[in-house]
């Protein structure tokens, strides 16, 4: 019996291996985070509205914080400009911009032009800092707690649906454990 | 028959003009070839089926900065690969690590060979009991 069962059963398993390699809704591009769960990267970096001021991870020290990764050359970022917007008059959480290997003259026509959802943009000309924070491909947009830890990144544009879906139980559950 | 060769030659000549890297070599040719090592290994993650050393992507030039960096630093490779696992996780290396998730890949060739071996014995030892047919020779 048992010759004729186990073939059948390997099969079973490897068609359920090709499903779940097949699995339409799986993003080949989006990788997990090493950081979840775990201390966000420290990091100062000047400012990119005014060069003398410093913006990092002391900006947004017990206080939970967005911290979204962009830049002029996104075409994501463009796309999720708009429901930063939105998300920043409602005041939820602040949000905090890595602007990331960009231009600074253009990174700042960007937000006069399409407005500001930035408490502050930290300007990562080198991506030395992008680098720290594992970034490979903007928009991402990280959720840090108000103790640091990354709670979560979201990889591509962000939407209202994303939001809900994925930021706002995270954000209900840690105010109710404060 | 002069002209063909020296298009045939051309052609070789070609390729080293598009390479991607165009930093200077390291002047101690044993960290050159560390470097040549760890860059061949590294996954560009913005470019998933190429290296850091294929890609002309930022992000694998950015890569390949901090790789000199940390070399010219006096790091190990193991340091530096350490480093990129820290932030990008297992999957930036081309030859991932036999320890936890990724053990899975190192053990499971070796499983599938030992599975075929066995069964290829098996069939040879049937083969090898049972009475030599003499009918084989007639039939065809």
């Amino acid at each position: 019996m048992i010759r004729y069962l186990a073939p059948l059963v390997l099969f079973v398993l490897l068609i359920l291996v090709f499903i779940k390699g097949l699995d339409p809704e799986r993003n080949l591009n989006e990788l997990p985070s090493p950081f979840l769960g775990k201390p966000a990267p420290q990091f100062e970096l000047p400012s990119l509205t005014d060069p003398a001021r410093t913006v990092g991870s002391a900006s947004y020290e017990n206080e939970m914080a967005i911290v979204n990764v962009w830049a002029t050359w996104c075409v994501g970022c463009r796309q999720e400009h708009g429901f930063l917007m939105q998300l920043a008059k409602t005041g939820t959480v602040p949000i905090y911009g890595l602007n990331w290997r960009d231009n600074r003259s253009e990174a700042q026509r960007f937000l006069q032009q399409l407005g500001d959802p930035y408490v502050d943009s930290a300007f990562d000309e080198d991506g030395r800092v992008g680098i720290d924070w594992g970034v490979y491909g903007a928009p991402e947009t990280f959720l840090i707690a108000a103790d640091g830890t990354v709670l979560f990144k979201q990889l591509g544009p962000l939407s209202r649906g994303l939001w809900e879906q994925n930021f706002v139980p995270l954000i209900e559950r840690a105010g109710t454990t404060q | 028959m002069r002209t063909p060769l020296c298009m045939l030659l051309l052609m070789f000549l070609a390729s080293t003009s598009f390479a991607i890297d165009t930093n200077e070599a390291f002047d101690d040719p044993e960290l050159q070839a560390r470097y040549e090592k760890i860059i061949d290994e590294v996954r560009c993650l913005k470019c998933q089926n190429q290296t850091i050393k294929d890609s002309n992507a930022f992000l694998a030039s950015d890569l390949r900065r901090e790789i000199r960096r940390m070399l010219e630093e006096g790091l190990t490779d193991e340091q530096i690969f350490d480093f990129l696992v820290d932030r990008y996780g297992e999957f930036a290396l081309y030859r991932p690590r036999a320890s936890g998730k990724t053990l899975v890949l190192w053990i499971v060739p070796g499983l599938l060979l030992l599975g075929g071996a066995y069964l290829l014995l098996n069939i040879v030892r049937r083969r090898m009991t049972l009475p030599i047919d003499d009918d084989m020779a007639d039939e065809g």
